[in-house]
């Protein structure tokens, strides 16, 4: 059980039917086999930049995506493979999203009979009363409306909402910005006790300096794939221990670590470089880099780069 | 706290309200007092043989000689006295005429906005549900198109086809002709009243029903939905819990502001079904140059339509908790 991933996601790709001018469609790929797992008791942190696909990612396990999306790859939860339906079922039951703001809560309702989620039933009652109790939100915070709701208590809010399902596998997109850093830190140590528990959560977030305190891996992420998969103790050790160079970039570019930030940016989904996607930034760039890249393990992580070792 | 601020907003409500009707009197009296129609050929009309002598004596009589600013302040104290001058054509107090045509209206335009409220509004809750797929297609097309019919040319073709084809209704009037007032039944009443409230609810329906299901639209891309259904919500139970809850306000609303719509749309339906309510009295004012009555009328549905958004203003304040209990804290 320990070492067995509660939830896989294996060279999963999400692209969007899109319009160009006049009645001209292509394809837009915005997440290209991407691969992830995640074990219960672990946190996972999905890091990277702005628009590099992570929220997407997300969606795509909740089964949350658009119509125009397509999806290839497999998602599996216990080792079953997810269809659209399967999903549709398992959400809320055995997979809980934790949503980034408050706007996701519906502003017309008060805030305790939407974490109950529409059940009205004692239990249900008791069990939200205690959830909110457990994450310090007062009792007379289930009668306010999301607005009324300072940022802080929205967040565990959106958490209790996850709690309470009692969800096996919680994503959570971005449960930190605009939070200042002691309640950032707060609420990051709430998904360290679900873990703890036994949950298998994974973090989305840019907030990657935090991360690492609370996660147990890191997925860096770059242009809608995962370039390395480390400990996080490899991103405190330092430079030498991560794998791919974005992810040395990326620890370069902290402010307690140089704040050197590399050239060039981020391709955008619509005109991504043949084979490593981090090719026309990269410094070690060789002709074998235009193929396509597989992941690949090393030093008990895994990296998608010829180059690494 | 709680007092004083329900006393500022009757405050500022009422100081609305008089500048506004101040401002619609000043400028109809204006515009009418411009018009090319002689009240005095008007009312004579047809009749051979008046002098100019005569004519000129119904004209002294009416006032029509005086300056326009000596007429408007007669007109002005006879608001204050409370009866609104006397109309020419019907030589009753205004205030009388406008009273016993609105509450004749006022059946037909209830049923009419009740109509159109509510069957408009299932409508778009239906194409909302549906967007995107063939019944929304379908029904958004039939609204676009319901939306630009002219309300007098659909109650003709109602009239040809329901009354003159089929016989189903009445052609006209809002009772059946020949019957002594007393003995006419309300089931008369509803029957006279059906084509006419149709044609009326016709316009502003579709509207309605658009606005509805651009608002559920708007909701069901919404971020809570999505994260409603991350939650394990299926899609009925987001339309009752959260659809319904997020477009009823506005759709409550927006009903009580179209109150204009329905003044105007009643002087049209009004006048293509002789039905004897305040729409088809302001078109005979307007056409008889009955100054009293046509200023009356204006300054009436001015208050009208002000009494309907007041009524949106105050029920947007009560319901909604952002309004209600923003305040609170």
């Amino acid at each position: 059980m320990e070492n067995k991933a509660v939830l896989t996601v294996k060279d999963l790709s999400v692209s969007f039917h899109m319009y160009d001018r006049g009645l001209e469609q292509y394809d837009l790929s915005v997440i290209s086999n991407l691969n992830l797992d995640v074990r219960s008791g672990e946190i996972v942190a999905v890091a990277g930049s702005s628009g590099s696909g992570k929220s997407l990612l997300a969606h795509a396990v909740m089964g949350l995506l658009p119509g125009n999306a397509k999806i290839r790859g497999e998602i599996c939860y216990r080792g079953e493979l997810l269809t659209q339906r399967r999903k549709e079922i398992l959400r809320g039951k055995e997979l809980a999203l934790v949503p980034q703001s408050v706007s996701f809560l519906d502003p017309l309702m008060r805030v305790g009979s939407q974490v109950r989620g529409g059940r009205k039933d004692e239990g249900s009652r008791r069990a939200q009363k205690e959830i909110f109790k457990r994450f310090r939100l007062e009792e007379q915070v289930e009668k306010l409306y999301p607005f009324q709701l300072s940022g802080g208590m929205a967040r565990r809010v959106l958490v209790s909402t996850a709690v309470l399902s009692g969800a096996e596998v919680i994503l959570a997109d971005e449960p930190t910005p605009g939070l200042d850093l002691e309640m950032a830190v707060e609420a990051l140590n709430v998904f360290r006790e679900l873990a703890d528990e036994g949950k298998a959560v994974v973090l989305i977030t840019h907030d990657i300096d935090l991360a690492f305190h609370v996660a147990d891996r890191i997925a860096v992420f770059y242009a809608g794939t995962t370039v390395e998969v480390a400990r996080a103790s490899d991103f405190l050790e330092g430079k030498e221990a991560l794998r791919h160079p974005y992810s040395k970039a990326l620890w370069e570019a902290l402010p307690q670590n140089g704040f050197r930030p590399i050239p060039g940016f981020q391709p955008y989904a619509k005109a991504l470089p043949k084979g490593c996607l981090f090719g026309p930034r990269c410094p070690h760039k060789t002709e074998g880099c235009e193929r396509e890249i597989p992941m690949r393990e090393l030093r008990g992580g895994y990296v998608r780069c010829i180059h690494a070792d | 706290m709680k007092r004083s601020y329900y006393l500022k907003a009757a405050g500022t409500y009422f100081l609305r309200m008089v500048t506004l009707l101040l401002a619609v009197s000043i400028i109809s009296f204006v515009l009418v007092s411009f018009s090319p129609v002689d009240p005095v050929q008007q009312y004579v009309g047809a009749v051979p043989n008046v002098s100019m002598e005569q004519r000129e004596k119904i004209a002294e009589y009416w006032g029509l000689n005086d300056p326009p600013l000596e007429r408007f302040f007669a007109w002005g104290s006879s608001i204050l006295r409370g009866d609104f001058g006397v109309s020419l054509l019907y030589r009753r107090p205004v205030i009388e005429i406008i009273g016993e045509k609105f509450a004749t209206s006022l059946a037909l335009m209830i049923t009419a906005w009740l109509l159109s409220g509510i069957l408009g509004f299932a409508l778009g809750c239906l194409m909302g549900a549906f967007s995107g797929r063939w019944p929304d297609k379908i029904l958004k097309k039939l609204c676009l198109t319901m939306c630009s019919i002219p309300t007098f040319w659909i109650g003709i073709v109602f009239l040809m086809f329901f009354s003159v084809t089929l016989g189903w209704f009445p052609m006209s009037m809002s009772v059946p002709m020949g019957v002594p007032a007393a003995e006419v039944t309300i089931w008369q009443r509803i029957h006279h009243l059906i084509l006419p409230a149709f044609t009326l609810s016709f316009l502003s329906f579709a509207g309605v029903a658009l606005h509805t299901r651009e608002k559920l639209v708007d909701v069901l891309e919404s971020d809570y939905v999505l994260f409603a259904k991350a939650r394990g919500e299926s899609g009925w139970s987001i339309l009752k819990r959260h659809g319904l809850r997020n477009i009823l306000l506005p759709a409550v609303t927006m009903q009580f502001g179209s109150f204009s719509e329905l003044f105007g749309g009643s002087v049209l339906a009004e006048t293509v079904f002789s039905y004897p309510g305040l729409g088809a009295a302001a078109a005979a004012a307007g056409m008889g140059s009955d100054v009293p009555l046509l200023l009356g009328i204006t300054l009436f549905s001015a208050l009208f339509v002000f009494v309907g958004n007041l009524l949106a203003d105050i029920i947007y304040r009560i319901v909604d908790p952002q309004i209600r209990e923003g305040r609170s804290k």
